[in-house]
């Protein structure tokens, strides 16, 4: 009996939205009266951070602190229609529609705090909170100010709107051809295992795992998705089905007595880099990102262990069980 | 503006949810209450196929408590496809069902009662007749002539074509499978150094988040209605019940604050309808909370697929032509399955570049919980099959795992299965940081490379 070692690769890419497109996202923006901002989006917080994501773009685009924009989401009577928080698609497609929401707000700023300074809107810059004269460098007002102003000096509604949409694709019901996605999102997950041959489990020793998401507007929050996408489909590979006699209905899992995931205990050590290769259709160039992070580890160990045992299996999850009948076939 | 010149975007400002996440202050649906509120158990079907002969509620009925037995008479519109809007049909699906059970823990009805407690005992008090019918369970067997047909039109398996699989044009032939066709396969084949072949398996498996299913439903005194409930797709819920109860869907707010966990598994609005219906009957906010038992049963998993994959290979290691069978198991109902089986049949070259190739991608049901969305749907399953087929192949004829990849990589001006033109290629450079970092010595010839 020996533990054996082996190294699997995988490389993949991911689609950013629904396939074919026609999944269209909308944004309303409105300027409270002290001039901070409410971004109203359908999208949903599920833990992945699009709240701050969201509040990051528009923030870049208005030049209102992030601190001073809240993202109220999840809720069709304040927000105006998304098609949903799936599919790799919220920074993606809202990104998009907050973008172009947070463009007609700044439009107003500098039309506004251009009769504040006495300038033409084409000789102010934004930055810092504040709007400046280009070339000036005591003469700014705060964006928030003019916000404020705009409503109640200026009588004008400070209100963006934004949508954003890949217009669905045709298929040809012959060959299929067709515009599926927007963009692609690339990755390559190196997995090192070892294969105890007397018990059968596979234990994964050191991960390394590189992913290109066209531009990461939150660097750790793309980090706390591939961490999470790794540890999850490191389940796929080695422990997870409700089915263990699939397809018969025997042994079905009813709890997680029966049906194991990967708890902290189980992570590996891994080495994670971030790639960028920005994308003319995504927001500041960002491809999405939370659905490919899970895809790439499973086939990955499952090569790991071809590499280490000689034989390959081919479904999932590579229990003990297999592993050793594996090995028996193998006659090592 | 250039990259350097960002303010915020690029930064890791810290997720602006986590500090409440971490201290427990986040409020998630079941902490949500109304006074007078209801609370909901199902009967289940404890058979995977059956006809319902009888179902007795008379001892459920006289427990104190109880408020109301719903069943499918109290559906407006009982029938229905949750890809409707897309253009998907037709609608295969009872909110509960009439005649017949297509899935063992299926809901036959719904007891409403004033607390949990009394809702199952009630539940377990409800007598049903079932005449069980041999289930269908295996995909290959399912595809059979002659095996017993689970869907009303007389198979187990979704048409796609003639403008009912939300893709094609209405007027197109309808077919027992999505098809993506390119080249000349056979030619590739004919003219093979070797041919490859494999066939990979992925399983149901379960989303497994924290907080289970959960939905308050409350009739407001507009004559509104409003859910709570941790949906990934508020609209797609609000669109999906204003269907289902037939009134507008304006008169419906859907709430979806923090999201206990998600995955794919909060996208289905079957079990918003359930409790919507209920709210409407009884005209009470009315509640229910899935157990873990019934989040492994009932909800939705990532489909078993079943991916047969055979290559066409030149002896310098490029691959010519490539034919795919994929079954994809939907389970007893459609839900968004036609739509993953698109999306997993254009993307089934995986990111290399082939240019002859015919892929069959089949929606095949089943008498199992549905299957739906799942973290990666519709591309899990065919990352898994192509890469391990690609480590097959890259054995078979002699060349080393990353070498293969990078002969094969799709690169920019080239065009993809579906035939759209590649330009935003950079798996090669990926593979290049993925080797550097695994201290992975490429020859230089392969460094050379881009996309």
């Amino acid at each position: 009996m020996a533990k054996l070692r082996g190294r699997g690769i995988a490389a993949i890419n991911y689609p950013t939205g629904m396939n074919l497109g026609g999944d269209p996202s909308q944004v309303v923006i409105v300027a409270q009266p002290d001039g901070r901002l409410v971004v109203n989006v359908a999208s949903v917080e599920l833990g992945q951070g699009i709240k701050t994501v969201l509040a990051q773009i528009a923030s870049e685009i208005t030049g209102v602190p992030v601190e001073d924009i809240e993202v109220r989401f999840g809720d069709t009577e304040s927000a105006p229609h998304d098609t949903g928080t799936f599919a790799s698609r919220s920074t993606h497609r809202m990104g998009n529609a907050v973008i172009k929401a947070s463009e007609e707000i700044r439009e107003i700023v500098l039309n506004t705090a251009a009769k504040m300074l006495e300038a033409s809107p084409n000789d102010l810059e934004i930055r810092e909170g504040r709007v400046w004269v280009k070339g000036v460098t005591d003469k700014s007002v705060e964006v928030k100010q003019v916000i404020s102003q705009a409503q109640f000096t200026y009588n004008t509604p400070v209100v963006g709107k934004g949508f954003y949409v890949k217009p669905k694709s045709s298929v040809d019901p012959e060959t299929g051809a067709s515009d599926p996605h927007s963009t692609m999102a690339h990755g390559c997950t190196v997995a090192e295992v070892e294969v105890d041959t007397e018990t059968g489990f596979v234990t994964v020793l050191k991960v390394y795992t590189v992913y290109e998401v066209g531009k990461a507007i939150n660097p750790q929050l793309v980090e706390s998705q591939i961490i999470g996408g790794i540890v999850m489909g490191m389940g796929a590979a080695l422990t997870e089905t409700v089915y263990p006699r699939y397809p018969v209905l025997d042994f079905q899992t009813t709890s997680f007595r029966d049906y194991v995931l990967p708890t902290a205990g189980d992570i590996p050590e891994i080495v994670a880099k971030i790639v960028e290769s920005p994308t003319p259709t995504g927001p500041f160039g960002a491809k999405g990102v939370g659905e490919m992070v899970v895809n790439s580890i499973a086939p990955a160990i499952v090569n790991a262990v071809y590499d280490a045992i000689g034989v390959q299996i081919t479904d999932l999850p590579i229990t003990p069980e297999k592993v050793l009948k594996a090995l028996k076939k193998s006659g090592r | 503006m250039s990259m350097s010149n960002y303010f915020v975007v690029g930064k890791s400002l810290q997720n602006s949810s986590i500090v409440n996440h971490v201290t427990g202050a986040t409020q998630y649906i079941d902490s949500i209450t109304f006074p007078g509120m209801l609370w909901i158990k199902a009967v289940r079907s404890p058979v995977p196929r059956g006809k319902i002969k009888k179902i007795d509620y008379s001892k459920a009925e006289k427990i104190p408590g109880v408020v109301k037995i719903i069943t499918a008479k109290h559906v407006p519109n009982n029938y229905h496809v949750n890809l409707a809007g897309l253009g998907v049909g037709p609608p295969d699906e009872p909110v509960l069902p009439e005649d017949e059970v297509n899935y063992k823990g299926e809901a036959i009805c719904l007891v409403v009662a004033k607390d949990e407690e009394t809702a199952a005992k009630a539940a377990n008090l409800v007598e049903v007749d079932i005449e069980e019918l041999p289930p269908v369970l295996d995909m290959e067997e399912a595809l059979k002539p002659g095996a017993p047909a689970i869907k009303k039109w007389g198979s187990n398996v979704f048409m796609f074509g003639g403008g009912m699989d939300g893709a094609t044009p209405p007027s197109s032939p309808k077919r027992p499978y999505f098809l993506v066709k390119r080249g000349n396969v056979e030619q590739a084949f004919a003219n093979a150094y070797e041919v490859v072949e494999g066939s990979y398996l992925i399983p149901p498996i379960e989303h497994a988040p924290l907080e289970p299913h959960i939905c308050v439903a409350k009739p407001e005194p507009s004559g509104k209605l409003t859910i709570y409930t941790p949906t990934q797709a508020p609209y797609f819920v609000r669109d999906n019940v204003a269907t289902i109860l037939n009134i507008p869907a304006s008169n419906i707010r859907v709430v979806s604050p923090h999201v206990g966990g998600a995955f794919g598994a909060k996208v289905d609005p079957e079990f918003e309808m359930q409790v919507a219906v209920a709210a409407m009957v009884v005209g009470r906010p009315v509640k229910w909370r899935w157990t873990r038992e019934e989040e492994f049963t009932i909800s939705t998993t990532r489909p078993a697929v079943k991916i047969e994959l055979k290559d066409a290979l030149s002896r310098e290691g490029r691959i010519l032509g490539r034919k795919a069978k994929l079954l994809h198991d939907a389970g007893a109902y459609a839900r968004t399955s036609p739509y993953g089986v698109i999306k997993s049949t254009v993307n089934l070259s995986g990111p290399y570049n082939i240019e002859n190739l015919r892929y069959e991608g089949y929606c095949v049901f089943t008498n199992r919980q549905p299957s739906s969305a799942m973290r990666g749907y519709g591309v899990f399953e065919v990352s898994y099959a192509v890469e391990l087929h690609m480590e097959r192949a890259a054995r078979k004829l002699g060349i080393d795992s990353w070498e293969f990849r990078f002969i094969n990589a799709y690169r920019n001006n080239q065009v993809t299965a579906t035939g759209r033109p590649i330009d935003d290629a950079y798996l090669i450079e990926v593979m290049k940081e993925a080797a550097a970092l695994a201290g992975v010595k490429l020859p230089p010839h392969l460094l050379q490379l881009s996309s």
